[in-house]
C-alpha cells in the first residue's frame, strides 16, 4: 500500500479527536479527543517512518506514547482536583478566567 | 635647598582637607568646638610655613615644578590630570591664601567665642575644606581641577554666609549668592569646553605653549574667553554680577574677610592672570574686560559713599578694587592686576578685620551707633588707618605701588576713558574710607549709649541674638556690652590685626622704596608718565580732605554735601534700581517664562499623554468581552487561526 491511506486515516482520526475537544462539555470527553489527536499524530510518524525508511519516526513513536500516559495521567489528576474543588467538571462552567 | 618646591605645595594644600576630613568625621571632636578650632587652626599654620617654604625655593627656580597624577584615564591618553602646578604666581598666591586663612581661623577663636560648640566645629570645618578648595585652585595645573576647585570654594562660600542660618536674612544672601555666581559659571564651563574642543587639552601649561607658539586657531577664541571672563565676573563680582557681594556680608566678618575680600572673589582676577596670554589673543574681550572693570569700580565706590553699614562700606570697595584689578588685566598687564590682587588681599582682610573688631566692641554694624572708638581702642583704630590708607593709595602704605602700576598700565595702552574712571575712583575710595574712619573713630557718638541700652536690653544671654534678631541692626558677634565703653578686643584678635598691619606695612615700604623681589615686579610703571603719582596722590588727597571737611571738622555740612549730589544720591540708596532689575526679570521674565512651560506641561504635554492612556483604557473595556473564560472558545480561536493561516499558505505564498 502507498503513503496516502495511512494519511488519510490519520487527517480522519484527528479531525474526529479536534471534534471532540470543540464540542464534548465534559473535561474528561475534551481529553479522550485530545487523546485521538495524539494518536493521529503517531500514525503519520509511523507511516512516514516506513514511507521513507529512517528509524527516527519510530523512536518518536515511542517517546509520543509514553508522553500521552503521562500526560492522560496528568490530565485526570487534574480533572479530579477540580472536581474536588468546583464540584463540576463541565467546561463551559470553568471560566474563571473571562474578561 | 633640595627641598622640593612641590612637595612642600602639596603639603600646603592637604594640610587643610585632613583637617576638614577629621573634623567632617569625627563628629563627636568636632562638637567639641574650641579644640576642634584650634586644630584647625593648626593646620592653617602649618600649610602657610609650607606654603612660604615653597614660595622662597620657587621664587628663585628656573622652571615651575609640576606635579601630577593621571585623572580621568580614556584609552589613548588621560584626558585630565590632577595635582599641583608650582610657579612664582600660584605659590605667591597659596602664601597669601594660607597666611588670610590662618590669621582668619585664629581670629574667629576670639570673635566666635559666644558661639555654641557644635557650631564653631561646623565652622571650622567649613574653613578648613575652604582654605583647601582655595589653594587647589590656585595650584590647579589644569581648568578641569581649577573648575571643580571654584565651584567648591563657591560652596564654601554659600555656606558660610549661610553660618547663621536661622536669620532668613542670611539664608537669602547665601542663595542669592550661589546663584548669581552659578549664573557666571555656566558661562565658564561652557568655556572650558569649547577650549577642550579647540586645543585637545585641559592642562594649563600645554595650552601656554600652544598660545604660545600660535597653535591655537583664533577663529571662535573670543566667544571661549568671553565665557571664561563671564565666570570670572560672577565670582569676582564684575557688573551686573556685583549684586551678591554686599549682601554676602550676612556672613560673619571673619568670613567676610577671608572669603569675600582677600581670596574667593579675587579668584576670577586670578583666573584672567593665569591665562593672560589666551586673553591677549582676543583683544576685543580685554577691551570688555576693561570698560566692565573701570565701570565696575567706579559704580561700587558711588555706592560705598553712600552706606551706613561699616561692612557694606567695605563689600562695595572690594567690588570696586576688583574692578581696578580687572581693568589692569584688560590693559594687557595681568601682572598689575596681580601684584593690587596681592596688596589688596592684605590690606582688605586687615580692614575687614579690624572692622570685626569694631562690630565685636560697638555691637551693631551701623556707623551712626559709632564714633569717638579711637580713643576707647586706639590700637584698633590704628591699624585700621594704615589699612585705609592702604587703600586710599597713599605713598609707602601697602595699595599705593599696585595702584600706581594699574593707573600706568592703563594710562599706557590708551584706554582713557577707563583711565579717568579709575583716577574718579581712587578720589571717592579715599573719601568714603575716610568717611568710615572719621565717623567710627573719631568726633562724637551718635547714638552709642541709645543702642547700648537697647542692645542690652534684648539680648542678654548673647546666644540668643543669632536666632532671635533678624531686623535689619542685627547685633553680629553676639558681643554686646551692658556699657557704651567699648573696648580693644581679645589678644586672639588683635595679634592678626598687628600681623596684617605689619605685612602690609612691610610690602608698602618695600614697593615704595623698589626694595627685594618689587624691584623686579616694577615694569609697566616705568612707562607711565611723570605726572601720574602726584595726579593719583592728589586725588586721593583730596577725597581724605574732603572727607575730612565733612565728617571732621563739619566745614561742610554732610546734609549739603548730599544734597549736592541729590539724584545720585537717591539712585546710589537704590542701589541704582540693579537690585530691582534682577528682582523684576525674576518676576516677569523667568517667572513668566516657568508659568507658560508649566502650562504646556500641564495641559499639552500631559494632556496628550493623558489622552492615549485613556484611549488604551477605554479600548481594553471594549475588548475584553471576547475573554470568555471557556476552554473551547479558545479551541475554537486556535483552530480558527491555523485554518486562516493554511489558507494564507495556499492562496498567498
Amino acid at each position: 500500500m502507498g503513503l496516502e491511506p495511512y494519511l488519510f486515516l490519520s487527517a480522519t482520526v484527528f479531525c474526529i479527536g479536534l471534534f471532540g475537544v470543540m464540542t464534548r462539555r465534559n473535561t474528561i470527553g475534551i481529553l479522550l479527543g485530545i487523546e485521538l489527536m495524539m494518536n493521529a499524530v503517531n500514525i503519520n510518524l509511523v507511516a512516514f517512518a516506513r514511507y521513507t525508511a529512517m528509524a527516527a519516526g519510530f523512536v518518536f513513536t515511542v517517546f509520543t506514547i509514553c508522553i500521552t500516559v503521562t500526560e492522560a495521567a496528568l490530565g485526570l489528576a487534574i480533572v479530579i482536583l477540580l472536581f474536588r474543588v468546583r464540584r463540576t467538571v463541565m467546561a463551559d462552567h470553568l471560566d474563571l478566567l473571562k474578561g | 635647598m633640595m627641598a622640593n618646591s612641590g612637595a612642600l605645595a602639596l603639603i600646603a594644600w592637604l594640610l587643610p582637607i585632613f583637617s576638614f576630613l577629621v573634623l567632617a568625621i569625627v563628629f563627636p571632636f568636632r562638637r567639641l568646638g574650641r579644640p576642634a578650632a584650634w586644630f584647625s587652626t593648626l593646620c592653617a599654620a602649618g600649610a602657610f610655613a609650607s606654603a612660604v617654604l615653597a614660595w622662597r625655593i620657587q621664587s628663585v627656580a628656573a622652571h615651575p615644578v609640576h606635579l601630577v597624577w593621571p585623572w580621568l584615564p580614556t584609552a589613548g591618553k588621560t584626558i585630565a590630570d590632577v595635582g599641583v602646578l608650582v610657579d612664582a604666581q600660584s605659590t605667591i598666591m597659596l602664601c597669601l591664601v594660607s597666611l588670610v586663612a590662618f590669621l582668619v581661623q585664629f581670629y574667629s577663636v576670639g570673635y566666635l567665642h559666644d558661639e555654641p560648640a557644635p557650631a564653631l566645629g561646623r565652622y571650622y570645618a567649613y574653613q578648613s575644606l575652604f582654605a583647601f578648595s582655595m589653594m587647589g585652585l590656585a595650584l590647579a595645573p589644569n581648568l578641569l581641577q581649577l573648575f571643580m576647585c571654584w565651584e567648591l570654594v563657591g560652596l564654601c562660600s554659600y555656606l558660610l554666609i549661610g553660618f547663621w542660618y536661622q536669620r532668613p536674612s542670611a539664608a537669602r544672601a547665601a542663595v542669592k549668592a550661589f546663584w548669581i555666581t552659578k549664573a557666571g559659571d555656566v558661562g565658564m564651563l561652557v568655556g572650558i569646553v569649547m577650549l577642550y574642543r579647540l586645543a585637545g587639552t585641559f592642562d594649563i601649561t600645554e595650552l601656554h605653549s600652544m598660545a604660545a607658539s600660535n597653535a591655537l586657531p583664533l577663529a571662535g577664541l573670543s566667544i571661549i574667553t568671553f565665557c571664561l571672563y563671564l565666570g570670572a565676573m560672577g565670582k569676582s563680582a564684575q557688573f551686573p554680577f556685583h549684586v551678591w557681594l554686599p549682601d554676602a556680608m550676612e556672613g560673619p566678618t571673619p568670613v567676610s574677610a577671608l572669603i569675600h575680600a582677600a581670596t574667593m572673589v579675587t579668584a576670577g582676577v586670578y583666573l584672567l592672570v593665569r591665562t593672560d596670554w589666551l586673553f591677549a589673543l582676543t583683544p576685543n574681550v580685554l577691551l570688555i574686560v576693561a570698560w566692565i572693570g573701570a565701570f565696575t569700580a567706579l559704580l561700587a565706590a558711588v555706592l560705598a559713599c553712600v552706606q551706613d553699614d561699616i561692612k557694606r562700606v567695605l563689600a562695595y570697595s572690594t567690588v570696586s578694587q576688583l574692578g581696578y584689578m580687572m581693568t589692569a588685566i584688560g590693559a594687557g598687564v595681568a601682572s598689575a592686576g596681580f601684584l593690587h590682587l596681592l596688596t589688596h588681599g592684605l590690606f582688605k582682610a586687615l580692614l575687614f578685620l579690624g572692622a570685626g573688631a569694631v562690630i565685636h566692641a560697638v555691637g551693631s554694624n551701623d556707623l551712626p551707633n559709632m564714633g569717638g572708638l579711637a580713643r576707647r581702642m586706639p590700637q584698633t583704630a590704628l591699624v585700621f588707618i594704615i589699612g585705609t590708607l592702604s587703600l586710599a593709595g597713599i605713598p609707602i602704605f601697602g595699595g599705593y605701588v599696585s595702584k600706581e602700576e594699574i593707573l600706568g598700565a592703563v594710562w599706557g595702552a590708551h584706554l582713557t576713558g577707563p583711565f579717568l574712571l579709575l583716577m574718579l575712583v581712587a578720589g571717592l575710595t579715599a573719601f568714603y574710607m575716610f568717611r568710615v574712619v572719621f565717623l567710627a573713630f573719631f568726633g562724637t557718638p551718635a547714638r552709642v549709649a541709645a543702642v547700648a541700652h537697647a542692645g542690652a536690653g534684648h539680648t542678654t544671654p548673647p546666644r540668643v541674638a543669632h536666632a532671635a534678631l533678624h531686623n535689619e541692626a542685627v547685633v553680629e558677634g553676639a558681643h554686646v556690652n551692658e556699657t557704651p565703653h567699648a573696648h580693644e578686643p581679645p589678644a586672639t584678635m588683635l595679634l592678626p590685626l598687628w600681623v596684617l598691619a605689619v605685612g602690609t606695612m612691610v610690602v608698602g615700604v618695600m614697593s615704595t622704596f623698589h626694595l627685594g623681589d618689587f624691584a623686579a615686579a616694577e615694569t609697566a610703571g616705568e612707562t607711565a608718565p611723570g605726572w601720574l603719582t602726584p595726579t593719583a596722590v592728589g586725588v586721593a588727597l583730596a577725597g581724605i580732605a574732603l572727607a575730612w571737611a565733612t565728617y571732621q571738622t563739619r566745614a561742610i555740612n554732610p546734609e549739603s554735601l548730599a544734597n549736592a549730589f541729590g539724584p545720585i544720591r537717591a539712585a546710589a540708596l537704590r542701589k541704582f534700581w540693579i537690585d530691582d532689575i534682577f528682582e523684576g526679570i525674576y518676576s516677569f521674565v523667568l517667572l513668566g517664562f516657568s508659568r507658560i512651560v508649566g502650562w504646556i506641561d500641564r495641559y499639552l504635554v500631559d494632556g496628550v499623554l493623558n489622552l492615549l492612556s485613556d484611549w488604551t483604557v477605554q479600548a481594553g473595556d471594549e475588548l475584553r468581552g471576547i475573554q470568555t473564560g471557556k476552554p473551547q472558545d479558545y479551541v475554537y480561536g486556535i483552530g480558527a487561526g491555523v485554518l486562516v493561516l493554511i489558507l494564507l499558505m495556499r492562496l498567498v505564498f
